[in-house]
């Protein structure tokens, strides 16, 4: 009986997530869309430099987020799972983190095992993008490097996986 | 399986509800957008006006006049809070916006506002922002400023 009622707690809780979750997240896939990504360089974490055009051939999933934001932090072992998942196929994932500073994205990409480069990322890359004035907002960019989606806030990684294996199939 | 999974659902939900404290603000604490900039056109006594989120973010729009003091949510943000007003009178008007993530997920604004009230603050507002400062400040036409 109490497994039972426990189990029932769970579910409404689980519901109520979700549906709060729901709230937030909205997808413009309007703004860039169909342009060529802005290109940039920008420091790795460790050692470096990234530049975002050296991944042409690749499906991109361009992550803006930050250590301290709360629905980042929900996607990240989700994109931890597509880059295992797809990175045979040529899914490339890249973190363009939003703090203030390197030492706790360090911390947090050792935490969650992240397994995809991570880049300090700067406003003038953000307002090449449209603007970064909210987080999470992730871009899907496919293999000739054109933005193809424009996911703002916390997005279902279903949502993403889609988008990911209808790119990776073109 | 199953059973797993769901308990996986509500770890999450309930870490997520861990950091969603600005839902706790009063509503007598808050101020929205638009009365905001009513204050800030109307020529009296002006506000401080804080944000306490990224400085990447503010750098690429902020509220004209207002200053970064760092992401709340962190010891370095708040120390560096403590320290922006800690010689000012405690009945100076400010208000603390922060716009990183939709309201309920915002970890920066409710430490903030409580680090405030812990000094003695009693003047202080917070700016309700919904969804992100870009949804609900720079794309409804709001005056925004660059930079530092």
């Amino acid at each position: 009986m109490g497994f039972v009622v426990g189990l029932a707690v769970a579910g409404v809780l689980a519901g109520l997530y979700f549906y709060h979750h729901s709230r937030g997240a909205r997808s413009n896939s309007v703004v860039l869309q169909h342009r060529v990504a802005p290109d940039f360089t920008l420091p790795l974490l460790e050692s470096g430099q990234l530049r975002l055009s050296s991944y042409r051939g690749k499906v991109v999933l361009l992550d803006f987020w930050a250590t301290w934001c709360v629905p980042c932090r929900e996607e990240t072992p989700h994109f931890v799972e597509l880059q295992q998942k797809y990175g045979d196929q040529g899914l490339q994932i890249i973190g363009v983190s939003m703090d203030d500073s390197p030492d706790p994205v360090r911390t947090f990409v050792q935490q969650f095992r992240v397994n995809y480069p991570v880049v300090m990322g700067t406003a003038d890359v953000g307002s090449a993008y449209g603007g970064v004035l909210g987080l999470p907002i992730a871009f899907l960019i496919d293999r000739e490097g054109r933005i193809q989606a424009k996911h703002m806030g916390a997005t279902d990684a279903s949502v993403f996986e889609k988008g990911i294996a209808s790119l990776l199939a073109q | 399986m199953i059973i797993r999974r769901i308990a996986a659902s509500v770890l999450i939900f309930v870490s997520s509800y861990a950091f969603s404290q600005a839902t706790s603000i009063p509503t007598n604490r808050l101020i929205n957008p638009e009365d905001l900039i009513k204050i800030l056109q109307s020529g009296k006594e002006q506000p401080l006006v804080l944000q306490t989120g990224s400085h990447n973010l503010f750098l690429q729009a902020h509220i004209p006049g207002s200053e970064y003091v760092g992401a709340a949510s962190t010891d370095t943000g708040l120390q560096q809070l403590r320290k922006r007003v800690d010689s000012l009178p405690r009945n100076k008007f400010i208000v603390l916006y922060c716009g990183c993530c939709p309201w309920s997920h915002c970890p920066n604004i409710k430490p903030a506002d409580d680090a405030m009230h812990e000094l003695g603050f009693t003047n202080v507002k917070v700016l309700y922002i919904s969804d992100n400062f870009g949804t609900n400040w720079v794309d409804k036409g709001f005056p925004t400023a660059k930079g530092e």
